[in-house]
């Protein structure tokens, strides 16, 4: 089944606000071994000029990758997330996700194509605090595998 | 200008605990069961596992946590992580390519698994740390 491009241009409406908590930056900045105290340490971070734990660079697919739900799981859409292969990703900084922030994604499709039977998807996520002040924006693409 | 390869090392116990700090519990990164059912030889490294490697890379590069202004890859081969506990190694390996106008260094950054590339395109932005 192949993607449907007349999605492409097409943006969804914000998702619900996610609280970036400063466990959560311990966890994950543990479980991929990065033992930076700015990821640990209120203090160290303040000493960075941030007010709380920075998240590691990847962090933010934990936001980004629940928002897509909205996406790959719009039916009229056509993703089988079963045969979905990540093929790029990419995070383009204003800032540093920090403990304390409320982020809301927007979430936009950019590409949509079908190459030998495989269907290609990018999507660009701009995340912003809830204030609307930009930090980071997303892109992924996916890969959905075509029957072998 | 070539900066020290970063190798680390990756088993199953790190796939399991980066599922559930990222939320990613999708069972091709711990059953093999799962994973020779779709076609692959055994249980792979989340993308977004070998992706966090590279950023800590890139991190230890910069001399700071908080310096990464852009950062790109593309996954071209899988990182399979057998069940033993050795697991694997990812290397990477980076070199300066250019400084910008505005201060700064970009990064050309190659990770392999068992000699072979496993991204490609792989790219970060960082800043000097202040």
């Amino acid at each position: 089944m192949s993607l449907d491009p007349s999605f492409v241009g097409r943006t969804y409406p914000p998702t619900a606000p996610y609280q970036v908590g400063r466990e959560k930056i311990r966890e994950f900045a543990a479980a991929i071994g990065a033992t930076d105290p700015a990821h640990h340490d209120p203090a160290a971070a303040r000493a960075l000029g941030h007010p709380d734990v920075v998240a590691p660079p990847t962090f933010p697919v934990i936001v980004t990758m629940a928002a897509s739900r909205q996406i790959v799981e719009d039916p009229s859409l056509g993703v089988d997330y079963s045969r979905v292969v990540h093929g790029d990703q990419r995070f383009a900084y204003t800032r540093p996700v920090v403990a304390g922030d409320e982020l809301v994604c927007v979430n936009t499709i950019e590409e949509v194509t079908n190459r030998g039977g495989h269907g290609f998807l990018t999507t660009r996520t701009d995340v912003s605090t809830v204030a609307g002040e930009p930090v980071v924006a997303v892109w992924s693409k996916i890969v959905v595998r075509g029957e072998a | 200008m070539e900066l020290p390869t970063q190798t680390y090392r990756v088993t199953r116990a790190d796939l399991v605990r980066y599922a559930g700090a990222s939320g990613d519990f999708n069972p091709i990164h711990w059953s093999d069961r799962t994973a020779t059912k779709v076609g692959l030889p055994g249980v792979i490294a989340h993308g977004m596992f070998t992706m966090a490697l590279v950023g800590r890379a890139v991190t230890t590069w910069a001399g700071a946590p908080d310096a990464v202004v852009d950062f790109n890859v593309r996954f071209t081969r899988p990182v399979l992580v057998p069940d033993t506990d050795e697991g694997t190694e990812v290397e990477v390996a980076a070199v300066v390519k250019e400084v910008t106008e505005d201060g700064l260094t970009r990064l050309d950054i190659t990770a392999t698994c068992l000699g072979e590339k496993v991204l490609s395109q792989a790219r970060a932005l960082v800043r000097a740390p202040s």
